[in-house]
């Protein structure tokens, strides 16, 4: 039990780190960006090829994807530009041939099996909590995982960055009518939560590895704590993340055996809240009417 | 020339034109008044002005400088200000927040005069703006505007659903602005204000400036408002 709960906080730590980019973009400039998984994978691909060349190797693979998230935010935000005033639908054909672009680049190089990513040295082994068993890795990832939400939490909830931010989020209109140009706040936005997804992938490696697929679950993952937490906010993102880490692991641990029971109690979950309340836990009715 | 001079200004939204072919000058320091009934295209005119609604054709100089077609932070940068309707503050900012954004440019206007004109304000700089009251996020809508240090203010029924105290506290600080040389187009349902800060009145019918005159012949020519806008 006490290791499912831990197992819970970091997949929910990891998630809102994945999840966070995705639910401010999308709530602030109504861009639905389905290559956010591709970044995780791009991230996880990094990670594996670093595998096993000690703290050197993990701080490189960090470093790069860092990078390539930094890049490819940069390169999204330009691309989904003209689309900005067409559907979601659009948006979704682009970002998500961008995604299957990028994967299959990744297989090419990489092979198509699954590869397994090992955790640097000193954190691969496992140490006991309160009597139970329990993987070094997973508990440093809780720790690094919290201090980047409360990170992310406070630039976005108490600077003058965040304001913006947030502002741009309520209504991006009167934030053009300010001076500023929203492209520019879009950009910044896309390509630092960019680097939160590449990033997360790194930071996953040694849980999930790196394999064909893990994009497209991951992406469902941090779909529905977006849908969950309330599009554009990070109280929400954070709050989803938690829920659907612990949804997921204690599915898995309760329901053992049932074929699918994990992704159905997931999905149920999201259905209760989609029906008691549909703009999500923190979302407010202004990020719904648009 | 005028310091603001819209020339044949075609506006509107997908495939219906609201705006067919509006002209208006206005002088530094003055203050116009902007009546019409509803969907006579008061508010197309200033968010097309504020370049939040793009023009079909048409000019906008402000001080020689072509706007029209323009980005809205372009404009923005440009010394025109937006007092929207419906106030649009952001709701999950402080008033504080909001005060420290739009503080973009030096000029007359910082936070402590804003404040100093409008008090209400300092005493609600932690809360967020959902919290206010209409009358307190109308005056942040118009600190955040006055922020900006603007040249041309616009504001839309400003006075809407605002307790006759707090209108006559919006007619003051646009009479502030007055003063200082900013102009100021203020479309109004509310008569009461509009006669009281403009010097002049426009009325707008079917997307075009129909009637324009000073106020005071205006208020003495009931024929010509009942006929234009359907009141007495």
């Amino acid at each position: 039990m006490l290791v499912s709960v831990l197992n819970g906080f970091s997949i929910g730590f990891l998630l809102f780190i994945l999840a966070v980019g995705l639910s401010l973009v999308f709530g602030m400039m109504d861009v639905l960006n389905l290559a956010h998984g591709a970044l995780f994978l791009v991230g996880a691909y990094l990670g594996a090829a670093f595998s096993g060349a000690g703290w050197g190797g993990f701080l490189a693979a960090l470093g790069l994807a860092a990078v390539a998230g930094l890049v490819a935010g940069g390169i999204l935000s330009l691309m989904t530009e003209p689309l900005r005033r067409r559907s979601h639908l659009d948006q979704a054909l682009l970002t998500l041939g961008v995604a299957f672009v990028v994967a299959e680049l990744l297989y090419t190089v990489f092979s198509d099996d699954p590869l397994s990513v090992l955790a640097p040295p000193g954190l691969d082994g496992s140490v006991s909590v309160l009597g139970a068993v329990y993987p070094t890795y997973r508990l440093a990832l809780i720790g690094v995982g919290s201090v980047l939400a409360v990170v992310v939490y406070v630039v976005v909830e108490r600077t003058r960055v965040g304001a913006l931010v947030r502002a741009t989020v309520a209504d991006r209109e009167m934030v053009s009518a300010l001076g500023v140009d929203n492209r520019l706040v879009k950009a910044a936005v896309f390509a630092v939560g960019s680097l939160l997804a590449t990033t997360a992938g790194v930071l996953g490696g040694p849980i999930y590895g790196a394999r064909p697929g893990l994009d497209a679950y991951v992406l469902i993952l941090a779909l529905v704590v977006v849908v969950i937490g309330g599009l554009g906010s990070v109280r929400g993102a954070l709050l989803g993340a938690l829920i659907i880490g612990q949804v997921d692991t204690l599915g898995r641990v309760l329901l053992q055996g049932v074929e699918g029971a994990a992704s159905f109690i997931l999905f149920a979950s999201l259905a209760v809240v989609l029906v008691l309340r549909p703009q999500g836990l923190f979302g407010g009715p202004v990020g719904m009417s648009r | 020339m005028s310091f603001l001079a819209v020339r044949d200004l075609v506006s509107g939204y997908d495939r219906s034109t609201v705006l067919g072919g509006v002209d208006l000058a206005l002088d530094r320091g003055a203050t116009l008044g902007l009546l019409g009934r509803n969907g006579a295209g008061k508010s197309t005119l200033i968010m097309t002005l504020m370049g939040l609604v793009p023009p079909t054709s048409g000019s906008v100089q402000l001080d020689g400088v072509e706007l029209a077609g323009r980005r809205p932070d372009v404009i923005a940068r440009a010394g025109v200000a937006l007092v929207p309707q419906g106030r649009r503050v952001w709701a999950t900012l402080t008033v504080a927040e909001h005060l420290a954004l739009a503080s973009r440019r030096r000029g007359t206007w910082t936070v402590d005069s804003v404040l100093d004109l409008l008090p209400r304000l300092g005493e609600r700089r932690g809360q967020y703006a959902a919290q206010l009251s209409g009358g307190e996020q109308q005056m942040l809508a118009v600190a955040r505007a006055l922020l900006t240090n603007p040249r041309l203010v616009l504001l839309d029924e400003p006075s809407d659903g605002l307790a006759p105290a707090l209108v006559d506290q919006i007619g003051a600080v646009i009479a502030t602005m007055c003063a200082e040389g900013v102009a100021v187009l203020l479309v109004e349902q509310d008569l009461h204000l509009a006669f009281e800060v403009a010097q002049e009145i426009a009325v707008m019918e079917k997307g075009a400036i129909v009637h324009r005159v000073p106020t005071a012949e205006f208020r003495l020519d009931p024929g010509t408002a009942h006929r234009l806008l359907g009141v007495t």
